[in-house]
């Protein structure tokens, strides 16, 4: 029988739960690197043994683990991530140039058929890429290069590259998100970049319609519908329907559009889910309850989730890789909290309960769908 | 000579030790030496000390020579006779607390 299996990342270490198809008990692992921030787990869609963890803090740096045994065992491999020549200057939070720094990984995506490649998203905002299963790393550096990086800003959270979604048929093109850059597209596997913000807009920078500058949270496609991608911005969820070049809004009728996490049914394309956040000066849930939305039209429409999931008091965030989704059938939801808490749900999101609660602050969740 | 070497918690660990480290080192006896030497016996802790590419200490990390804070000294600097000679560790420290 299937099973599923949960990376979650935390401030202070790795846990790996673990159950069946039914999904009803768990078994929870960890934690591993005890006391460290992990800011990302993921495994490779094409050996679910294999699975990448960025380790870091801010006393000691950055370590890669890789784990060749579904997370049992972990490995440390190269940690060597160095800008390709001079790096030059970003914009600093007051407007004046920055010198781009390295700080951590945000974010490990495996390549969808080779488990030795795997891409990392970093602050200062930049793309890595490993061909040796994280023995090496190289920079992508047409991204950070291609023209419009110096006037990149970080957000509140540091100019991160924190989203990288690859195409599922056309390996040459991929998405990838900054904060507080925006989005950005290649078609030629990372040598030469565009921005893809158009029809973004966001009233907090000083042209709202700028082709760079905007808070993109985070990113999500159905592989059987690549073109169209969703997004959750700081305001506003998005949708484009030609790769990226374009944006339009589908907020609709939520009761707040503004969140971090967005993602899409493992079955149904059209049908997606964000955790509204009151706003950005308050990251909790509107009056403290909890609430996963869901859009069963791609956007505008949505309906709230809340069977099992705290109503009261839970003023907590769901941090922008905390929402992951499984492909059983019905497909299972995951939610991580900044309170500690690991959220599933069986049926498509109708009911949840806790899976593991009392962790550290949870700063990623993602699922392996086992066989 | 035998250099020996204390690790913060987290870097012991990381390194699999679970006491001082000992290295062998030839003079002279200076920060970067140690932590050449350190960090060839255990290539892990390269970058977690010092940054990768820079080799400049990361900022929430300290070196003490017995009780004498030398983190401000140049890296090429001798350290102290004591520390060369074995009889004082060579401290990593990490900065306190701080979440």
């Amino acid at each position: 029988m299937s099973g599923v299996r949960v990376l979650v990342g935390t401030q202070k270490g790795a846990f790996v739960l673990t159950s069946d198809g039914g999904r009803d008990t768990w078994e929870v692992d960890g934690p591993h690197f005890g006391g460290w921030e992990i800011y990302h787990m993921a495994g490779s869609p094409v050996d679910p043994d294999r699975i990448y963890a960025s380790q870091s803090t801010s006393w000691f740096g950055q370590l890669i683990q890789r784990s060749d045994d579904g997370g049992r065992n972990w490995d440390p491999v190269g940690n060597e991530l160095l800008y390709d020549g001079v790096p030059g200057t970003h914009q600093w939070y007051d407007g004046t140039p920055h010198p781009w720094e390295f700080a951590r990984v945000w974010h490990l995506e495996p390549s969808l058929t080779d488990p030795d490649t795997v891409y990392a998203g970093i602050e200062d905002a930049a793309l890595f890429k490993s061909t040796d299963g994280g023995t090496s790393w190289s920079e992508l550096s047409g991204l950070r290069e291609h023209g419009t990086g110096s006037q990149w800003q970080p957000g509140a959270g540091g100019l991160c590259l924190h989203t990288i979604v690859q195409h599922p048929t056309d390996d040459q093109r991929m998405l990838v998100a900054i904060s507080a850059a925006g989005v950005f597209r290649t078609d030629d596997g990372g040598a030469s970049w565009r921005p893809a913000n158009t029809g973004l807009s966001s009233e907090v920078i000083p042209d709202p319609d700028a082709d760079v500058g905007h808070c993109v949270h985070k990113l999500a496609l159905h592989p059987s519908q690549p073109e169209t991608v969703f997004m959750q911005k700081h305001w506003d969820v998005m949708r484009s329907d030609d790769g990226g070049s374009s944006w339009t809004e589908v907020s609709g009728d939520l009761p707040t559009d503004f969140g971090f996490v967005i993602d899409v049914h493992a079955h149904q394309p059209e049908t997606v889910y964000v955790v509204p956040i009151k706003s950005d000066s308050e990251h909790y849930p509107i009056d403290g309850a909890l609430k996963v939305y869901r859009s069963r039209t791609g956007g505008h429409e949505w309906e709230p989730l809340t069977k099992g999931l705290p109503q009261d008091n839970a003023y907590v965030n769901v941090l922008r890789d905390c929402l992951a989704v499984d492909s059983l059938d019905p497909c299972g939801l995951y939610v991580g909290t900044t309170s500690g808490d690991v959220f599933g749900s069986a049926d498509e999101g109708e009911s949840w309960s806790p899976i593991v609660r009392g962790l550290p602050r949870v700063m990623s969740v993602e699922v392996q769908t086992l066989p | 000579m035998v250099i020996r070497v204390r690790l913060p918690a987290h870097l012991r660990k990381l390194a699999q030790v679970t006491d001082e480290v000992e290295l062998e080192l030839e003079a002279p006896v200076t920060v970067a030496a140690v932590l050449d030497a350190l960090e060839t016996v255990y290539p892990v802790l390269r970058g977690t000390i010092r940054e990768r590419g820079t080799l400049e200490r990361r900022a929430f990390v300290r070196y003490f020579a017995g009780e004498q804070d030398v983190s401000h000294d140049p890296p090429d600097a001798p350290l102290p006779a004591a520390v060369a000679a074995g009889q004082e560790p060579f401290h990593v420290v990490g900065a306190l607390a701080g979440g």
